[in-house]
């Protein structure tokens, strides 16, 4: 099932020109790895999935970009309605100066969920399904700024996980920790993606090699290529993408 | 003399102009306390003599000459009160909504540069319009309200700046987490960022405070009465209040050497007030900084 469809996606910063003509189709639960070097693009172009890229005075779109066959950047569709159905995990962990209980439970409160026995419920379960009850089990109340990193990494995971999106997008979210951190949250985005589809940007090669079913090269602002996980690992139709998996420039 | 040797006099040289010269930087740095002590102790020297329960708690009397100074304070009082009841909702709203929602470049650089002339303008000046627009135009005559308003003028520029730093200093990462999870700005502001901002904010509220309880020419023309030692009954009329009251006794009194006392005496509780209001101000930041942490 087409879950993402982009359609000659042309964005500017300004008059920077930062992504020139985008096709993409992205499958429902399946998880897809960009790729490429600094500022070709990719993390733009995974912003406009929720439309984060909304924030920033002085950019433009032309194209469409359609989520369950609806065009997002349609006047008649509410930016609030679509984050809701498309969470996103960031490059810094990013939890809020509140308990590890309220972090998760901050998703559920915003969109008008006041029933506190659900909210619970939910709160365990997205904590469970993010492999961190044992840790937190015990101090739910406490600052979330107390845990690790990578734990704190997990946690914004579980808040995103909270309000039930179909979609999760992945800056770069394992670029801020420590290679066993990185590895639970690359076992996470395995579970992940029978339930949901999955977006993620990597700077890291071996990861995208094994978390994604599909991968997009990004360079220069264009989509180079984009194909099976293996088959751009293994043979490449261009040469430009065999050149960076390689290590040849990047 | 080898170039090692030469090399080592330079050195010498570099240190031996280095020294003389942050010593004087650092007398002056020494100097600039020493003034604020000199001033303090001059003060308290001259008016710890006249602090007494009755003079906190009692009006002048002789023609201002003894007595006491309370209508002043809690005129004063009156008069910060009234004037944060107006500036902090005006000012703080007007700061979110600089930071937070403006996106127009331009017309948040036109209101910033507007509010700094606004900041510029000498505090006389507010006087004079306040008397034009408050007291007379409007008819509320001399007037707590209309000293409130004209000091509450003054003081919004502040209250917006102050507001505008405490939300620029949150890192926008606590935003977009927030937005990405559905949540509207209002949302973010109330839930999120308000609560992380909020030492900064009551810091930069209480130091306004602090500044307007010492100003005396918007309160010159508008409300500050010469002598009334019945407290107001109502927000239409007059009062007393610290800084006019120090400028009367110590230039337009009856008797200004049988004043001089009362003078000291009335600058001291001036001082200690604003001087209170900044360590209440610190002291509000810390706690609440420790509380921000802990949820």
């Amino acid at each position: 099932m087409l879950k993402i469809d982009s359609k000659n996606v042309d964005f500017y910063y300004g008059s920077f020109h930062a992504l020139k003509g985008i096709n993409m189709e992205i499958e429902a639960n399946t998880s897809v790895a960009f790729i490429g070097p600094s500022g070709c693009g990719k993390s733009t172009f995974l912003r406009l999935f929720n439309r984060m890229n909304d924030l920033i005075p002085g950019t433009r779109l032309e194209g469409t970009i359609s989520i369950d066959a609806r065009n997002i950047y349609d006047r008649s569709e509410k930016v609030d309605t679509l984050r809701k159905n498309v969470g996103m995990v960031f490059q810094k962990p990013n939890p809020f100066p509140k308990t590890i209980y309220e972090n998760v439970a901050y998703g559920l409160r915003v969109n008008g969920i006041t029933d506190s026995n659900y909210i619970e419920e939910t709160v365990v379960k997205t904590i469970k399904q993010v492999a961190l009850w044992d840790e937190v089990k015990d101090k739910l109340k406490e600052s979330a700024f107390a845990l690790s990193g990578g734990q704190q990494q997990r946690l914004c995971i579980a808040r995103a996980l909270a309000i039930s999106p179909s979609i999760l997008l992945m800056d770069e979210p394992t670029s801020a920790l420590d290679p066993i951190s990185t590895g639970k949250i690359e076992d996470l985005i395995h579970e992940l993606k029978q339930e949901y589809t999955i977006v993620i940007v990597t700077h890291n090669m071996q990861q995208a090699a094994r978390v994604s079913d599909k991968t997009g090269y990004f360079y220069l602002g264009e989509l180079i290529e984009y194909d099976d996980t293996r088959k751009i690992f293994t043979n490449p139709e261009k040469e430009s993408t065999q050149n960076y998996i390689t290590g040849r420039f990047g | 003399m080898t170039p090692v040797q030469k090399l080592g006099n330079v050195d010498r040289k570099k240190r031996s102009s280095q020294q003389p010269a942050f010593g004087f930087f650092s007398f002056l740095s020494y100097l600039v306390v020493a003034i604020l002590f000199v001033i303090l102790g001059f003060i308290i020297i001259q008016g710890a003599s006249v602090i007494s329960w009755d003079f906190l708690t009692k009006a002048p009397t002789d023609g201002m000459t003894s007595g006491g100074i309370f209508p002043a304070i809690v005129g004063t009082l009156y008069l910060v009160l009234g004037s944060s009841l107006i500036s902090f909702p005006i000012g703080v709203m007007s700061g979110i909504y600089m930071n937070e929602y403006a996106t127009n470049g331009k017309i948040i650089q036109f209101i910033r540069v507007m509010t700094n002339n606004l900041s510029g303008v000498p505090s006389v000046v507010f006087g004079l319009f306040g008397m034009a627009l408050f007291v007379n135009y409007l008819g509320w005559g001399d007037s707590i309200i209309a000293g409130s308003f004209t000091l509450a003028l003054l003081s919004v520029p502040l209250v917006i700046r102050t507001t505008e730093e405490a939300l620029k200093s949150i890192d926008d990462s606590f935003r977009h987490g927030s937005l990405a999870l559905g949540a509207t700005k209002l949302q973010t502001i109330w839930r999120v960022i308000l609560p992380m901002t909020f030492p900064n904010i009551i810091t930069g509220l209480i130091l306004s405070v602090g500044r307007i309880s010492g100003e005396t020419a918007p309160i010159l023309f508008t409300v500050a009465a010469y002598f009334l030692p019945q407290l107001p009954e109502s927000i239409f009329d007059q009062c007393m209040a610290l800084p006019y009251h120090l400028y009367v006794i110590s230039t337009s009194g009856t008797d200004i050497e049988a004043s001089r006392g009362m003078a000291y005496g009335t600058a001291l509780v001036l001082i200690a007030i604003v001087l209170l209001m900044n360590l209440l101000a610190n002291a509000l930041r810390s706690y609440f900084a420790k509380k921000v942490k802990m949820n």
